[in-house]
């Protein structure tokens, strides 16, 4: 029966390159007892390595998610011109390699950069340091809440906030009490997507960085450097956090991902 | 506020932030590919090692997005027109590796396909490698393009198609494929932007050995890393030039998948 | 090509949609499937075509058992309420599919498909996508896909449903002289009961899964099995315990043998005819038609006192 068949081939599939893996790196990181991974994790680099990616993404994520609402809002109630340009700047950060992005701020930021001279001779350092790592995650992490937002105003239409217009609500009142509970789940689905994003990435980063143990280093970087090192389960023990991690974003995403035709 | 007034501001506020983020960081990455003058953009975008992970990139990922254009569309259909247990577990875990991060990838697939390999399977520091991570951190993307398609296909095409004589086979090609096509493309093209912008999964995989397992955004990395930062960014030009040609493609896949809903 | 069905029985989880439904079809015949939703009118026409498996049961084509058939097999035509066309193909690809499936030679299919468009009024626009069409359009390119294989019955699922009233009352005459055309086996479901007894020859009224009753429009309107159909198939009133159609009920301004007092509640004119609500002495409800004549010769308003004699009367066991 070519049901049992298909089946049969999809999951193989994903067996083979997805929950095999994951399963042996799970048993790497403990094959040697917990005390190397303990090691690793407790380690005050690596404890210093979690607090900046996740100072890092509580950065981020709201920045993201006020821009994507604002800029779904701007795109699809209000006319201008050059609309297909905005869609693709905004759509870019998905299709573009972290290591251009990493490469970019670092040319703009660093020294004989646009901004890298007059930077540092304020005093105020971005490249190697936390602003760097904070500007090329918001540059990865842009989209998605944009495209969560953009499809689902699209379609619930204006209606509801002329109704409020004409009911007497100002402009902000329309969005806080009809515009914004109507694209709420949207919201959040974006929000998780952008979190996801944040705690993961690793090649823009590892470009701007400067990879200074306990001062620049973040999770994922703190994973290579520990490779690096021949700390094999360590690096696994922290990649088991961080894939602890994707996975509770995951179910975020599962429970809150718009069920067809629903908001 | 005025409809034009708000417009102004929202769209200030927009541009301003996609300027800084986006826009002047990828200016100076094209004024500094460009500070060679063209002859020297020429001779570093056509250096071996950079023709050779040009190549590599284009063509793995080409590999790639085949691959997932048939098992990505199995899996989906297979999740929207199968019923098995823990059905709802394997839809939620085909998202993972939107939420891991790009090195935890590498290091996951390095345990069960590397030196160690429970299964004698070690591809490590092979070009197989780099189609193997490839294939793990495009996994979702046409599977998730494919699958609302299929949910939203109306049953009652098919079922006409049984009525009039046709079989399954052939009820799939003239009925269900030439709907789902779009939807397949537009995975695909997303897929293959993955792809060739890929690094974290491939740096500690492949070994990066050049003119062999290095890929183009690892070449651009270890150019940044010997300091010649205007032969990576023209490198990373071409890049960006790829991953233009990719939105744009996917925008027009979408114009072309609606041709037939519009009156 | 006859259709039977025999003691055909289909359950949806805790929900009984059929419940041993048999029924003949004559050959040639256009039948209708009468019933409120829920009825199990759609599930049996599904079963017909092969689309849903009956539990237990028998569906007979022509004499064979087709019960076991896929619908690939069984040489049907289907028509969908909300047309299912193949929205990337034209329209004259749409008609062609069936034929194109049975691999036809090119020559038969292009002649058999011209045919078929100039016969549903669709050759000019058979270039065309089912987008660029209107409902009444995509519904005559449905009903010629599914006649080009030549099919041995055709069925219909609420085909004018979606379609607004002046389309749906000029297909409905269109589908009426097709057949008298064609003569193909027809099943038609519908919840419409002037459609019914408009289109059909025959008409199976369906209620809960069962079959009420199987007759011509004449007989089911004049010799009703049950209340059900009764009600069903027009509008009844009450008096004293039976049921009353309203043109038999005659409206008297003196209280003459064998009639009953009853107060006028509504009048609304409807064109020629006027429907008149009234209310009984219990306090039933009463529907009388008069005509505009009638209507005025007795000086009818609310609240008026009048005597309602039946001219005939119906009454049911149970």
């Amino acid at each position: 029966m070519p049901r049992l068949g298909l089946r049969s081939l999809a999951l193989a599939y994903l067996a083979a390159i997805l929950a095999g893996p994951l399963a042996l790196a799970c048993y790497r990181a403990l094959e040697h007892g917990v005390s190397p991974a303990w090691r690793a994790l407790s380690a005050p680099d690596t404890i210093h390595a979690f607090e900046l990616t996740l100072v890092v993404t509580a950065v981020a994520v709201p920045l993201n998610t006020v821009f994507g609402v604002i800029c779904a809002l701007a795109v699809v109630r209000r006319r201008f011109p050059g609309k297909g340009v905005l869609n693709a700047f905004i759509d870019l950060p998905l299709a573009l390699s972290p290591v251009v992005v990493g490469l970019a701020l670092f040319l703009l930021y660093g020294r004989g950069g646009w901004f890298g001279s007059w930077l540092s001779g304020h005093g105020v350092q971005v490249l190697f340091a936390l602003p760097a790592l904070v500007l090329a995650t918001i540059f990865v992490s842009l989209p998605f809440v944009a495209r969560e937002v953009v499809p689902v105003l699209r379609e619930i239409g204006d209606e509801q906030e002329q109704a409020a217009r004409t009911l007497g609500a100002s402009g902000w009142q329309t969005f806080w009490r009809v515009t914004l509970p109507s694209i709420r789940w949207a919201v959040v689905y974006g929000v998780v997507l952008t979190t996801a994003r944040s705690l993961g990435e690793y090649g823009a980063v590892a470009v701007v960085s400067g990879r200074l143990q306990g001062r620049t280093e973040t999770a994922t970087l703190r994973v290579q450097e520990r490779y690096e090192g021949f700390d094999l389960p360590g690096a696994y023990a922290i990649s088991i956090v961080l894939a602890l991690l994707a996975v509770l974003v995951l179910l975020a995403m599962t429970l809150v991902r718009p069920r067809e035709g629903g908001v | 506020m005025g409809e034009r007034a708000g417009t102004a501001v929202s769209l200030g506020a927009v541009t301003t932030f996609l300027g800084l983020v986006v826009a002047l960081p990828l200016a100076a990455l094209g004024w500094r590919s460009a500070s060679d003058g063209p002859h020297g953009f020429w001779t570093a975008v056509s250096s071996p090692g950079a023709v050779a992970a040009l190549e590599l990139t284009l063509g793995a990922s080409l590999v790639v997005a085949l691959i997932n254009a048939v098992l990505g569309t199995v899996t989906a259909w297979v999740l929207v027109r199968d019923d098995f247990r823990g059905r709802a577990l394997v839809d939620a875990i085909v998202d993972l590796p939107f939420a891991l991060p790009t090195i935890v990838a590498g290091l996951t697939l390095l345990a069960l396909y590397g030196p160690r390999s429970p299964i004698g399977v070690d591809v490590a520091y092979t070009r197989a490698a780099i189609v193997l991570a490839l294939l793990f951190v495009t996994l979702p993307f046409v599977v998730r393009t494919v699958q609302p398609v299929l949910q939203e296909l109306d049953p009652e095409l098919e079922q006409v198609a049984w009525s009039l004589g046709a079989s399954q086979a052939v009820t799939f090609r003239r009925v269900i494929l030439p709907n789902i096509l779009p939807g397949i493309l537009s995975g695909v093209a997303l897929a293959f932007a993955k792809a060739v912008g890929e690094f974290g999964s491939l740096v500690v995989i492949t070994g990066n050995i050049p003119l062999r397992t290095e890929v183009a955004s690892v070449y651009i990395f270890g150019r940044v890393e010997s300091g010649s930062t205007t032969s990576a960014a023209a490198v990373a030009v071409v890049l960006l030039a790829l991953s233009f040609v990719l939105l744009l493609s996917i925008g027009a896949v979408r114009r072309y998948a609606s041709r037939h809903d519009r009156a | 090509m006859s259709i039977e069905i025999v003691a055909v029985s289909k359950r949806f989880g805790a929900v009984s949609a059929l419940e041993d439904v048999t029924l003949d079809v004559p050959g040639g015949s256009l039948t209708a499937l009468l019933g409120p939703s829920g009825s199990g009118k759609s599930t049996l026409l599904r079963v017909i075509a092969g689309l849903e498996r009956p539990d237990t049961g028998q569906v007979r084509v022509a004499g064979d058992d087709a019960t076991a058939l896929r619908p690939q097999q069984r040489n049907i035509g289907f028509v969908f309420q909300h047309y299912a066309a193949f929205k990337h193909m034209t329209v004259r690809d749409n008609v062609a599919f069936g034929l194109k499936v049975r691999k036809r030679p090119r020559g038969e299919i292009a002649a058999r498909v011209g045919e078929l468009l100039r016969l549903v009024g669709l050759l000019d626009v058979a270039d065309r996508y089912p987008a660029q069409l209107s409902g009444g359009q995509r519904q005559r390119m449905a009903l010629a896909r599914a006649l080009a294989p030549e099919p041995r019955v055709l069925l219909l699922d609420e085909p004018f449903g979606a379609l607004d009233a002046r389309v749906r009352a000029e297909l409905r005459e269109w589908l009426r002289r097709l057949h008298d055309e064609m003569h193909v086996t027809t099943v038609l479901v519908t919840h419409d009961r002037e459609e019914a007894m408009q289109v059909a020859d025959r008409i199976a009224v369906l209620n809960r899964g069962r079959v009420e009753q199987v007759g011509t429009p004449a007989e089911l309107y004049d010799a009703p099995a049950s209340e059900f159909v009764l009600r069903f198939v027009g509008d009844a009133g009450e008096l004293g315990g039976s049921l009353v159609r309203p043109h038999d009920l005659e409206l008297l301004l003196e209280p003459l043998p064998g009639s009953v007092e009853v107060m006028v509640d509504r009048v609304t004119p409807l064109g020629h005819l006027a429907r008149v609500e009234l209310v009984g002495g219990d306090g039933a409800p009463l529907v009388a038609r008069l005509t505009r004549e009638q209507l005025q010769e007795l000086e009818l308003e609310r609240g008026k006192i009048l005597w309602a004699r039946p001219e005939r009367v119906y009454a049911f066991d149970s």
